[in-house]
């Protein structure tokens, strides 16, 4: 299972990587938010997740759509813009969408997630279904109203909903410490009567088991649950930001807790890999990203007609 | 205005339908039809709604379906959307549309652009039931006709019934619709009667609700009322137009009746400037310029908030006797 775990995180992190460059060289349009460094919480969480399960995710959610199935070459291919993206170039790199796989997309509005997730426990509880609905957000967000309406209305409705807060202690410039005097998350859910726990965000194993519990509790009627994963944003708000706000030490001390050499390490010292499996596999994932980047760069815009399509639900 | 001691004379009227239970039937029409269709808003359930519209749906059909919610508009309109991504059909109710203001992001950002900016892969099947309605005092942050602002987001279909076939027509074609629909009822026509399936239109085709000759008026929700008593009062002839909607906005009967009467008034409750009227009356000015006898003329409320005081309400807002004058005006002009 970790090697399975391991391999997500090395796509996310190949995937991330060069779309970071991609950026900076100016091939990719318009604002990019990137989650390396917090790619455990993305890949334990949704590997603990059926393919029918829903999920709403925000403006760093890259790690989020891909961990939970979407198609590489469609992800990446919508972020150049492409007809051949996911969205058909319409969403891009804030609002890639997969229904298909349950992914309801990312949003780019912040806290938005978390109301539309509550829907899609909300369809799930109605139709008798038992798909859950995972709502990840930043720290940052829960400030606003939506995360305490949100969390609420699952409360007294009894909904199938996970709130996945990724706390990487950054709400886009400013530290979220000091935005609010109770530091942990999982505080504010009890005032909400929703249970919560605080999980090391960087521990693959840890986000898997305790996302795959809350899952099958949601699945059993118990819903819904608050899990904060703590964890820590390696790049700025978007990319280009300089991260003139950031301590000089403090990204060096995260660094010795990059998730995947935390769960590379766990691997060998268990006899389950070796460095050079390791290192082959995130070579393997970084052909499979440089191809997904081959076939972007070659696929057409989309036609203009395309502009006037799909505007009322058509 | 009848009293408790009304003889049986008053029978027949009663056998008409209120535009309130035209609505009640509406929703309860589509609710029968599909199974899907849910209501979700404050009171909605064994409340019956605040204005009564939902009386009785909580009984039939049960409170998964019949949702009573928190005062929480921007958490219930918001998973709404949701559900509505999902496979549910909701009907929302944001009580007072001045409301939208604590909720306008599942609105302005989620529903009317997650099915676009997805290419059509997710489909948004929701309407957003809401009221309006100024001339009962009720101040500032519960009088605002906020169409105008909607119609502006592209996206959204935003439907204004005026008579009570259309409370329920509307409602149904609402719920059937793909998209996003914004519904606004008018509550001074809650009590209003007439009968249902008369002269029956599908969304996005206008009505011609009182046919004439000099003047073309152009109006929606409760105006229509005092378009018609204009029309009744006028020393000149109107031919009134109820849009119906504002999203789709059908300029073909609108542009049809224009040529013919080479003047244009549109009127509306919403305040004047910046309004749905600025944008008809553009399109107007641009397709009949050489046509026209004179400018197309606007009607609407003064740009001010609402003021309690009811002369002054009155006052500000467009009545049959301002409307008559207007459009008498048009005619002495050319």
């Amino acid at each position: 299972m970790l090697l399975e775990l391991y391999e997500r995180m090395a796509l996310i992190r190949a995937f991330e990587t060069r779309v970071a460059e991609l950026y900076r060289d100016g091939e990719i349009p318009g604002f990019v938010h990137t989650s390396l460094g917090q790619e455990a919480v993305a890949a334990g969480v949704c590997a603990a997740l059926r393919d029918d399960d829903y999920l709403a995710t925000t403006h760093r959610g890259h790690g989020h759509v891909l961990a939970k199935g979407a198609d590489l070459d469609g992800m990446m291919a919508e972020l150049f813009a492409k007809a051949t993206g996911l969205c058909g170039g319409k969403g891009g790199s804030m609002h890639v969408a997969d229904p298909a796989k349950g992914i309801l997309g990312a949003n780019a509005i912040v806290g938005a997630s978390m109301p539309l997730a509550t829907g899609a426990g909300l369809s799930s509880k109605r139709l008798g279904q038992d798909r859950v609905a995972v709502a990840f957000f930043g720290e940052g967000a829960v400030n606003q109203g939506t995360f305490h309406e949100a969390l609420n209305l699952c409360a007294i409705w009894d909904l199938p909903v996970i709130f996945a807060c990724e706390n990487n202690i950054y709400a886009e410039f400013s530290d979220s410490r000091t935005m609010t005097r109770v530091p942990r998350v999982a505080d504010r859910a009890v005032a909400y009567g929703v249970e919560a726990s605080t999980i090391d965000g960087n521990d693959v194993e840890a986000v898997h088991a305790v996302t795959f519990d809350a899952a099958e509790r949601c699945r059993a009627g118990d819903g819904p649950f608050l899990l904060e994963f703590e964890t820590y944003r390696w790049h700025g708000h978007y990319e280009g930001d300089a991260q003139p706000y950031k301590p000089q030490d403090e990204s060096a001390t995260w660094r010795d807790a990059d998730p995947l050499v935390v769960a590379g390490r766990r691997l060998t010292e268990a006899g389950d890999a070796t460095s050079e499996q390791l290192e082959e596999l995130r070579e393997r994932a970084g052909a499979r990203v440089e191809s997904a980047v081959e076939a972007a760069r070659a696929a057409p815009d989309p036609e203009l007609e395309e502009a006037y399509a799909h505007v009322f639900g058509d | 205005m009848s009293s408790a001691t009304d003889s049986p004379a008053a029978a027949p009227v009663k056998a008409q339908t209120r535009y309130m239970e035209a609505l009640n039937r509406g929703l309860a029409d589509a609710m029968e039809e599909d199974e899907r269709v849910v209501l979700i808003g404050i009171d909605v359930g064994a409340g019956g709604g605040i204005f009564t519209v939902t009386r009785g749906l909580h009984e039939r059909f049960g409170p998964d379906r019949v949702i009573d919610t928190p005062i929480s508009e921007m958490g219930y309109v918001g998973a709404a959307v949701g559900a509505a991504m999902t496979g549910l059909r909701p009907i929302v109710e944001i009580m007072f549309l001045d409301f939208i203001g604590v909720c306008l992001d599942p609105i302005l950002n989620q529903a009317s652009k997650l099915g676009y900016m997805t290419n059509g892969a997710l489909k948004v099947p929701i309407v957003f039931r809401t009221q309006t309605g100024a001339g009962r005092s009720a101040g500032a942050q519960h009088s605002q006709s906020l169409e105008a602002m909607l119609a502006h987001v592209p996206g959204l279909k935003v439907v204004m019934p005026a008579t009570v076939t259309d409370a329920h027509d509307l409602m149904l074609d609402a719920v059937r619709d793909p998209g996003p629909v914004v519904f606004i009822e008018n509550r001074r026509l809650y009590a209003m009667r007439g009968e249902l399936g008369v002269d029956p239109l599908p969304l996005g085709r206008a009505r011609i609700a009182a046919p004439g000759d000099d003047v073309t008026v152009v109006t929606w929700g409760q105006s229509l009322r005092e378009c018609l008593g204009a029309a009744e009062a006028a020393s000149v002839s109107l031919e009134v137009i109820d849009l119906r909607s504002i999203v789709p906005l059908d300029m073909e009967t609108v542009l049809r009746s224009a040529e013919r009467t080479g003047r244009v008034l549109v009127v509306h409750e919403a305040v004047q400037d910046f309004g749905a009227g600025a944008e008809i009356a553009a399109r107007v000015g641009h397709d009949l310029f050489d046509l026209l006898r004179t400018p197309v003329r606007r009607l609407g409320t003064p740009s001010v908030p609402m003021p309690f005081n009811p002369a002054l309400e009155r006052a500000l807002l467009p009545g049959a006797h301002s409307i008559a004058d207007a459009a008498a005006a048009l005619v002495a002009e050319g």
